[in-house]
């Protein structure tokens, strides 16, 4: 908490990234690319967030208890997706596994 | 932490008395501060589980509605937010640092830039409420194929970018708030948790829509 | 070296109680250990309003044809299922002993925010008035887990309101989460490092952590369903192509953690209890902390054992039937370490150390019953039945309400300043015990013998077991009601009691006078031994020092 102040320059650099990023997914998204669309768009998503994380929240230079609070609020809405998604996906298996 | 058997000098005005010291009571702030927003991924993720299966389960009706999704407004205002993210960061370093005039300047800038944010916003829900793609008993799809799947799709968008909006009419607020304790000089560069904490909240917002332009306005066009 | 100071006239010493009067010093205040009063006084309403609903359902099925019709019975049940998990159970032991005892056990001032915990106590208010409202208005009949579509779509009763009232509420739970964790965290006195804390501390984390995590989806539930219920959009309705597997899922997310939130603190008192009326430090500290985290973690996996038999898949449905059954291992390791804890310790019979034998035995008792219901093979034929309201009431009634209980005892001479009589509060545990046990046990069997849940009629071949049960019911009411008028008493009128009348180790025991002052202690305290430490104290008479 008693860190160096950050330069303008940093947060600077940060958010042009944070816009070329941005300009970069509307570009991909009309691109034709099957399944890879939805990859493409959540990996980028994925960068920016983390970037607004670690410059714009400082978790960069957190302690390691705010950093395992991040990282479990991000594990357990992984719980809630993962297992969620896990019932509706396996439902069809059925048919293939029959002879279990 | 502290020792508790130092004598206690007098205290800056803003230490509160169950704390030892100042250092204490900011690292309690911060760590409350991300509690509370890990509370708010859980929130928000539950609307995203919902999204999910629905788009699993409704991939053609998913690629009907997303034509009606406005991307231009979608992506101006995660601009818009990407903005008030700076100045928002701008502001708490400008706290840091005990320039009065630069963090009122930048937090009414981050101010602005939220209200223009839910003005377009506005804009688009009434395209919405024009073209009847509101839920609820006004509702009607030109593609009778999808019309029952698509009224639960656009639910899910309101709820979701609905109670994004009104995080943001929060931040607002709170924004409002420490715009008139800057400018009555409470902050310096000794003390400006509040400036921090919010910023903190600012910033979750933004990574919030960070998530729900791709999924809700991009992804679905192509397919 | 436990500190007992001679019976110390508490009337001439301001403590937390006497240092203000007034009814804006109460709802004003920002004291914790008076905003633990004022959940007691509120979460106690709201149990015998809970209770209430409890006595008309088992008069209801005194007969086959029941008393009232299968509309109201619908309501009876859902209100109490309501009332009890919402603005009972889940609060209870956090925001009394939990708020009372956090900050004294870790030797801190007060919790990180006092004004956060006041909010959470409005807020909490808010909740249960607006759950009242609902029930005032004519009440809901879905059943306290709200499925859709009925909730959503055809249910002609107040929903909006009862699932208003669980969001309103479900916030004062996550405030009071966020606050314990802060504090725990934050404000442990110089010594008092994590392996020092008392597992009541241990216990309280661990089910913080849940109710941070936990409750903000039930509340995007509520949301949903409130926003669905108004709009008719179909979310949760299969007639328009919406899935009301995906409310249960979401619903259960929350409600299956909910039960560790109401569990943990339980065991937490009970861990405190054991060590103290054995005389001996716990068996196993390590196990016991490191179990309390496992329950929070692992409960957290295992929602789908709700929905074996909704439709969902079968190959989730036997991961999550696994991960049930490895979510009972840190209990029963829990259920070890306390056995252990009293074997060749001191034990005596005192009104806590009854309670918490009654935990022990029936918490176990339920526990085991869970895995019963855990096997997707037993599920099939005993979910929706009796035997599982059997289970869960063992396990939140036998558990859960036995502990709080034993904790109130132990803790309040504490908090105020007085002692209990001992052979009432005895006998009162004897019959909560009796009765408890008559009003349930019978329902392990009607429900392996099939008779259904939430069913005003039944079959006359279930009738003597269900007399029974409601005699039992009376019993168990009786129970609850004496410590009612003998506790009340007791705070005006009862002996003056010592600081420490159980020569109990702990912060709070030792270090801080009962009733404690406003900021809890005369000196901030250091800490220099381990937790419960017991035998440090024998071996010091021992050698005479």
């Amino acid at each position: 908490m008693n860190h160096p102040v950050v330069s303008v320059k940093v947060y600077a650099a940060v958010f042009a990234a944070l816009l070329a990023l941005t300009i970069t997914t509307v570009a991909v998204s009309k691109l034709e690319l099957g399944e890879f669309n939805f990859i493409a768009a959540m990996t980028i998503a994925v960068i920016k967030g983390t970037l607004v994380v670690m410059f714009f929240m400082d978790v960069r230079r957190a302690t390691s208890m705010t950093k395992l609070f991040v990282g479990a609020g991000l594990f357990w809405l992984a719980i809630l997706l993962v297992f969620l998604l896990s019932d509706y996906l396996s439902r069809g298996w059925r048919p293939a596994l029959h002879w279990l | 932490m502290a020792d508790s058997e130092t004598i206690v000098a007098p205290h800056p005005r803003e230490l509160q008395h169950h704390f030892d010291d100042s250092a204490q009571q900011l690292e309690s702030s911060t760590l409350g501060m991300w509690v509370f927003l890990v509370t708010e991924v859980m929130f928000f993720g539950g609307m995203f589980g919902g999204y999910t299966v629905y788009r699993d389960l409704y991939p053609a009706a998913f690629a009907s509605t997303s034509h009606f999704m406005n991307v231009t407004i979608g992506a101006i205002n995660t601009g818009v937010l990407i903005c008030s993210s700076f100045t928002m960061v701008l502001a708490v370093r400008s706290a840091q640092l005990g320039q009065k005039k630069a963090i009122i300047a930048f937090l009414v800038l981050t101010l602005l830039l939220g209200c223009v944010f839910l003005t377009l916003k506005g804009v688009e829900y009434h395209e919405k409420w024009v073209e009847h793609h509101i839920p609820g008993p006004g509702f009607q799809y030109a593609d009778a194929r999808y019309a029952h799947q698509a009224q639960i799709l656009f639910f899910l968008y309101f709820a979701m970018t609905g109670m994004h909006a009104i995080h943001m009419i929060v931040g607002v607020g709170l924004l409002t708030v420490l715009i008139v304790m800057a400018g009555r000089n409470r902050f310096s560069g000794a003390w400006y948790t509040p400036v921090e904490m919010i910023g903190l909240y600012w910033h979750f917002v933004d990574i919030i829509w960070i998530f729900l332009f791709p999924l809700l306005y991009l992804i679905g066009h192509t397919q | 070296m436990s500190a007992i100071l001679p019976f110390a006239s508490t009337e001439a010493r301001t403590n937390y109680l006497n240092v203000d009067y007034g009814w804006k010093s109460w709802l004003f205040t920002t004291d914790h250990k008076r905003i633990a009063l004022l959940y007691l006084f509120s979460i106690t309403a709201f149990f015998f309003v809970g209770g209430a609903f409890a006595v008309g359902m088992r008069l209801n099925l005194l007969t086959p044809e029941g008393l009232f019709s299968h509309d109201t019975y619908n309501k009876l049940f859902t209100m109490h299922g309501i009332i009890m998990v919402f603005f009972f159970l889940v609060p209870s032991i956090p925001a009394t002993l939990g708020n009372f005892l956090v900050p004294l056990m870790i030797g801190a001032r007060d919790l990180a925010f006092p004004r956060i915990n006041l909010l959470s106590w409005y807020i909490y208010i808010a909740g249960g008035i607006i759950a009242l409202t609902a029930i005032v208005r004519g009440g809901v009949d879905t059943g306290w887990t709200f499925y859709a579509p009925f909730s959503a779509t055809y249910s002609n009763t107040h929903v909006i309101l009862a699932a208003l009232g669980i969001f309103v509420g479900g916030f004062s739970s996550i405030l009071t989460g966020l606050n314990f964790i802060v504090t725990i965290h934050k404000m442990r006195a110089p010594g008092m490092t994590w392996g020092r804390l008392p597992l009541f501390i241990w216990g309280h984390y661990a089910t913080s952590l849940i109710q941070v995590l936990g409750t903000p989806v039930i509340a995007i539930t509520m949301v949903l369903l409130l926003l669905e219920r108004v709009l008719h959009a179909g979310l949760f309705d299969p007639s328009v192509g919406g899935d009301p597997v995906l409310f249960q899922h979401l619903f259960w997310f929350y409600s299956h953690p909910a039960v560790y939130i109401m569990i943990l603190p339980g065991m937490a008192v009970i861990s405190e209890l054991v060590t103290c009326f054995s005389r001996k430090a716990i068996f196993g500290y390590n196990f016991v902390a490191i179990s309390s985290i496992a329950i929070a973690v692992l409960g957290f996996l295992v929602w789908g054992h709700h929905l074996f038999v909704a439709g969902q898949s079968m190959y989730a449905s036997m991961a999550f039937s696994f991960l049930s059954f490895l979510v009972a291992v840190p209990s029963a390791i829990k259920v070890f370490n306390w056995t252990a804890t009293m074997y060749k310790g001191s034990v005596s019979f005192e009104t806590p150390m009854l309670y918490a034998f009654g935990f022990i035995g029936l918490f176990t008792i339920g526990g085991l019953t869970g895995l019963f219901l855990a096997t997707m093979a037993i599920d099939v034929h005993v979910t929706d039945t009796y035997f599982v309201i059997a289970h869960f009431h063992y396990v939140m009634v036998g558990g859960m309400v036995m502990a709080y209980l034993g904790g109130i005892h132990f803790w309040f001479p504490k908090i105020t300043g007085r002692m209990y009589p001992e052979g009432w509060a005895k006998f009162a545990a004897l019959v909560v015990f009796a009765g408890f046990n008559l009003t349930f046990f019978p329902q392990f069997i009607l429900g392996y013998q099939g008779m259904p849940r939430r069913y005003a009629h039944y079959p006359p071949e279930f009738q003597v077991l269900n007399v029974m049960s409601t005699a039992g019911a009376s019993i168990l009411a009786i129970g609850y009601l004496i410590p009612m008028i003998y506790l009340t008493w007791a705070w005006r009128k009862g002996p003056v009691a010592p600081q420490n009348p159980w020569n109990a180790k702990g912060l709070e025991w030792e270090q801080a006078p009962s009733p404690p002052p406003k900021y809890n202690f005369e000196h901030p305290p250091v800490v220099t031994e381990p937790a419960y430490n017991y035998s440090g104290e024998e071996q010091e008479v021992k050698s005479g020092g």
